[in-house]
C-alpha cells in the first residue's frame, strides 16, 4: 500500500523539492494524505498548483484531536481538473499557536472556507483578508465545532433522557 | 342594468359584526413570503401549481407590512431569531402565527448550541403543524385550522376601532 | 462630474428572492453595484457537530436537511463515503437503483432552480409548470421512500427496502413526457426576449477565475470548463451509463441555464439506461455487522430482533482512517471527508457544501452590474441555504 503512495506523481514530486518539510506521506483506500510542516504549506500549495496543476482548491477544514498534541490538524483537499488527480495536504496546528499562513493568496475560494474554519475552530490565517466569523454571530464566544464545546451550548445543561 | 334588476338586489343578511369580520379576516390569510429551511419548499409547493393554496384566499405576501399571518417555516437558529422578531413586530394586528414543521414546533432533530428549541420561545404561536417536513396536505390542514380559530374570536370589530380588547377562544 | 454618494443596501435575510436566508449588504454607486457583502449563517443547525454525537446510520438522516432540494443526492454521497471507509461492496441492483434516485433528484432540484430563477427574473409561467411536472418525481420518493422531501432511502450498504411495484412503470412515464416538458420551459424562455435581455451577458465569469473561486458543477461548465464527477471519478457505477457534459461558451447567465437544460435531457437518458439494465438481485451488501437484517427475520426471528436492535442502538465500529468520498450534486462537488477513530461515531464529518463555495463568487460576478441583475445572478448560482449554513 505504502509504495503507491510513495510512487505518487505529486509526491515523488514533492519529495524532491521539499524533503525536510514532509513528516508523513499515507495511503488509505486509494486517497493519498501528505502531512507537512504548516510553515511550509504556502510554499507547498503554490508547487502542488502551479508545476503539479492541482488548480482546484476543493476544501479547506479542520479536525481537532482533542488531548493530543499537536491538536488541530488543517486539511486542504486538493484537486487536478487536467488529471482528475485528487490529493490531501495536512499541517498540524499546536493549541498554543492556532495560526498559519492563508492560502488566499493562492486561491479565492480559501477565503470563505477559511473564515469558516476561524469560525468554528478559532485558527488564525495570517494574510487573509476579511478574517471574521461567518456562521456564528460576531458576539458569539467560543468555537463550536472544537471537542471540549458542549453539543447543546455551554450555557444549557445538556439533554440526558437519551443515548446521545 | 341596475341593481333594481337583479332578483337579489334589495335583500338584507342579518350577521353579528364579529362574524361578518372573522368571516372576512378568516378567507383572506395573507401569509408573508418567509422561507427558513426545508419547510419552505413543502411551503412553496402547496402555494404552487398542485395544491393550490390561492383558492382559500390565502396569498403570499412579500412585505410584512400587508400580512397578517406568518409561517415560520422551517428551522429558527439563534441569529435569525432577532430577525423574526422585528418581521413580527413589523406585521400590523390582528396577527397570528403558524409554525410549520417540527424545528419551528421544538427543535426538531437539530438540538445543538445554534438552534432555538422551538419558536414558542419568542412568538405567541396559534397553530403548531408537527412533520419534518409537513406535506402540502398538512399545511392546508393547519391553515384550516386557523381559519376556524379566527371564526371563534369575540370582539374582532371593536378592539379593531379601538373599543375593548379581541379575545382569543380558549385552546 | 457630479459628485455621488455610495449608498448601501441590505437585502435580506427575509427577502423573496434570496432563495432562503441569505442576506447580502450591497454598496451601489446609483444603481452600479460597487461590493457585495454576503452573510450567511442565519440557518446554521450545527449538522456536523451533531453527526459526530449520532452513529453512522443515524447520521444519514441529517444529510437529508443539507441540499434540501436533492436529498437523496446528499444521501448518496455519505453512504458511499461510509462504504469507503469500511471497504464494503454494494450490489449491482442497490447501485443502479441509487444512479436512477439520483438522477431523478437531479431533475427534481434543477425543476425548482428553473422555476425560482424565471420566477425571480419575472417568468411566472414556468414557476407553475415546472412545479407540476416537480409533483410527479415527488410521487415516486414518496411511494419509494414514505417521505416526499426527507427521504432517507438510502443505507449504508445498499437500500433501505426493495423498489414499491410499479417503480419501474412510474420511473418510465417521467423518462417518456418529461423532455416534452423540458420543450415547454425552452419554448417559453430560450428565444423570450425578456429573458435573454436580462440573461446574456449577465453574471460573467471566465474559466479561470472559476476555478479560482472553486465553482464547481454547472454553474463552472456554463463557464467552458468540462469537468463532470459523474464522468471524470465516477462512481456508483456511472461508468456504465453513456451521456454528455454540456459546456457553455459564454460564461454568463443564459449559458449556464442551457448547460442545466441539456443536464435535465441528459439526467433522462441516464435514468432510461439504468431502468433498461436494472436486473433482479440483492439490494443490500453481505455485510451483516453494518446492514440491517431484513425486516421479516427481525419480527419473527429472535437472533434477526437481536441484530437489528445492537445495529439500531449501538452501530458498528468503523476502521480507523480517513476518506474523502465527492458526488456531483446538482449543485456542485458535494463532499464528504469523514475521520473515523475506529469508534461507532464519526470524529470528525466535515462536508464540502458546493452552494457555499459557489457563493464566494457572487461579488466578482455581479460587481459593475445593476441592482436588478442580482437576482438573476443568486438565480444561477442555484444556492440552497441548508447546505450553506449546514
Amino acid at each position: 500500500m505504502t509504495n503507491m503512495a510513495e510512487n505518487n506523481r505529486a509526491v515523488m514530486g514533492l519529495k524532491e523539492k521539499f524533503a525536510s518539510s514532509l513528516l508523513e506521506i499515507k495511503e488509505f483506500r486509494g486517497e493519498v494524505t501528505v502531512t507537512v510542516k504548516k510553515e511550509d504549506i504556502i510554499a507547498i500549495c503554490k508547487c502542488l498548483k502551479e508545476e503539479m496543476g492541482y488548480n482546484l482548491l476543493t476544501d479547506v477544514t479542520a479536525v481537532d484531536y482533542c488531548g493530543k498534541a499537536p491538536r488541530f490538524m488543517v486539511v486542504y483537499n486538493l484537486y487536478s481538473i487536467p488529471t482528475k488527480d485528487r490529493l490531501r495536504v495536512k499541517a498540524p496546528v499546536e493549541e498554543s499557536d492556532t495560526s498559519i499562513a492563508s492560502a488566499t493568496c493562492l486561491w479565492n475560494a480559501a477565503n470563505f472556507l477559511e473564515r469558516e474554519v476561524y469560525d468554528l475552530f478559532g485558527i488564525t490565517f495570517t494574510g487573509h483578508p476579511d478574517l471574521r466569523r461567518i456562521l456564528m454571530t460576531d458576539d458569539w464566544v467560543g468555537h463550536p465545532l472544537r471537542k471540549d464545546y458542549p453539543l447543546q451550548g455551554p450555557d444549557r445543561e445538556p439533554y440526558k433522557g437519551r443515548l446521545s | 342594468m341596475g341593481v333594481d334588476q337583479q332578483p337579489l338586489g334589495d335583500n338584507i343578511i342579518t350577521a353579528s359584526l364579529d362574524g361578518l369580520v372573522n368571516w372576512a379576516r378568516k378567507s383572506s390569510i395573507w401569509p408573508m413570503t418567509f422561507g427558513l429551511a426545508c419547510c419552505a419548499i413543502e411551503m412553496m409547493a402547496t402555494g404552487a401549481s398542485h395544491h393550490d393554496l390561492d383558492r382559500f384566499g390565502i396569498i403570499f405576501r412579500a412585505s410584512p407590512r400587508q400580512s397578517d399571518c406568518i409561517i415560520i417555516a422551517g428551522t429558527v437558529t439563534k441569529k435569525m431569531l432577532p430577525v423574526i422578531k422585528t418581521v413580527y413586530e413589523q406585521m400590523p394586528e390582528p396577527k397570528w402565527v403558524v409554525a410549520m414543521g417540527a424545528c419551528a414546533c421544538s427543535g426538531g432533530i437539530f438540538d445543538t448550541y445554534s438552534v432555538v428549541q422551538g419558536i414558542d420561545e419568542a412568538l405567541p404561536v396559534d397553530v403548531y403543524i408537527p412533520g419534518c417536513p409537513p406535506r402540502p396536505e398538512a399545511l392546508l390542514f393547519g391553515l384550516m385550522k386557523l381559519q376556524d380559530k379566527i371564526m371563534k374570536e369575540k370582539n374582532s370589530f371593536g378592539s379593531s376601532i379601538g373599543l375593548g380588547e379581541r379575545l382569543e377562544p380558549a385552546a | 462630474m457630479a459628485s455621488t454618494e455610495i449608498m448601501t443596501v441590505n437585502m435580506g435575510p427575509q427577502h423573496p428572492s434570496t432563495h432562503g436566508v441569505l442576506r447580502l449588504v450591497v454598496e451601489l454607486d446609483g444603481e452600479v453595484i460597487q461590493k457585495i457583502t454576503p452573510h450567511i449563517g442565519y440557518l446554521h443547525r450545527g449538522v456536523e457537530k451533531l453527526s459526530e454525537h449520532r452513529t453512522y446510520h443515524q447520521t444519514l438522516p441529517l444529510t437529508d436537511r443539507l441540499d434540501y432540494l436533492a436529498p437523496m443526492s446528499n444521501n448518496l454521497g455519505y453512504v458511499l463515503a461510509v462504504e469507503k471507509l469500511l471497504g464494503i461492496e454494494v450490489p449491482e441492483r442497490a447501485q443502479t437503483i441509487r444512479v436512477i434516485m439520483a438522477e431523478l433528484t437531479r431533475l427534481k432540484s434543477h425543476l425548482v432552480w428553473i422555476a425560482c430563477h424565471a420566477l425571480d427574473i419575472g417568468a411566472m409561467t414556468v414557476f407553475i409548470y415546472a412545479f407540476r411536472e416537480r409533483e410527479k418525481v415527488m410521487a415516486i420518493y414518496e411511494k419509494i421512500s414514505g417521505a416526499r422531501m426527507t427521504s432517507n432511502y438510502f443505507r449504508i450498504g445498499g437500500l433501505s427496502s426493495e423498489v414499491y411495484d410499479g417503480f419501474e412503470r412510474d420511473v418510465k412515464e417521467v423518462v417518456d413526457t418529461f423532455p416534452g416538458h423540458f420543450d415547454t420551459y425552452e419554448g417559453l424562455l430560450t428565444k423570450n426576449t425578456i429573458w435573454v435581455q436580462r440573461t446574456v451577458g449577465n453574471g460573467v465569469i471566465s474559466a479561470e477565475d472559476a476555478i479560482d473561486y472553486g465553482i464547481t458543477g454547472p454553474a463552472l461548465r456554463g463557464s467552458g470548463v468540462d469537468w463532470d464527477l459523474r464522468r471524470d471519478n465516477p462512481y456508483s457505477g456511472y461508468e456504465k451509463y453513456n451521456f454528455q457534459v454540456p459546456v457553455g461558451k459564454n460564461c454568463d447567465t443564459y449559458d449556464r441555464y442551457k448547460v442545466r437544460l441539456v443536464e435535465m435531457r441528459e439526467a433522462v437518458k441516464i435514468i432510461k439506461q439504468a431502468l433498461d439494465s436494472l436486473k433482479p438481485g440483492p439490494i443490500l451488501a453481505d455485510a451483516p455487522q453494518v446492514c440491517y437484517p431484513p425486516k421479516d427475520d427481525v419480527y419473527n426471528t429472535i437472533e434477526g430482533l437481536i441484530h437489528h436492535f445492537k445495529i439500531a442502538s449501538e452501530g458498528f465500529p468503523v476502521p480507523e482512517g480517513e476518506v474523502y468520498q465527492s458526488v456531483e450534486n446538482p449543485k456542485g462537488e458535494l463532499g464528504y471527508y469523514l475521520v473515523s477513530d475506529g469508534g461507532n461515531k464519526p470524529y470528525r464529518m466535515r462536508i464540502r457544501p458546493p452552494s457555499f463555495v459557489n457563493l464566494g463568487a457572487i461579488e466578482k460576478m455581479a460587481k459593475g452590474a445593476m441592482i436588478a441583475d442580482l437576482v438573476a445572478v443568486i438565480g444561477t448560482l442555484d444556492i440552497v441555504l441548508g447546505e450553506i449554513d449546514r
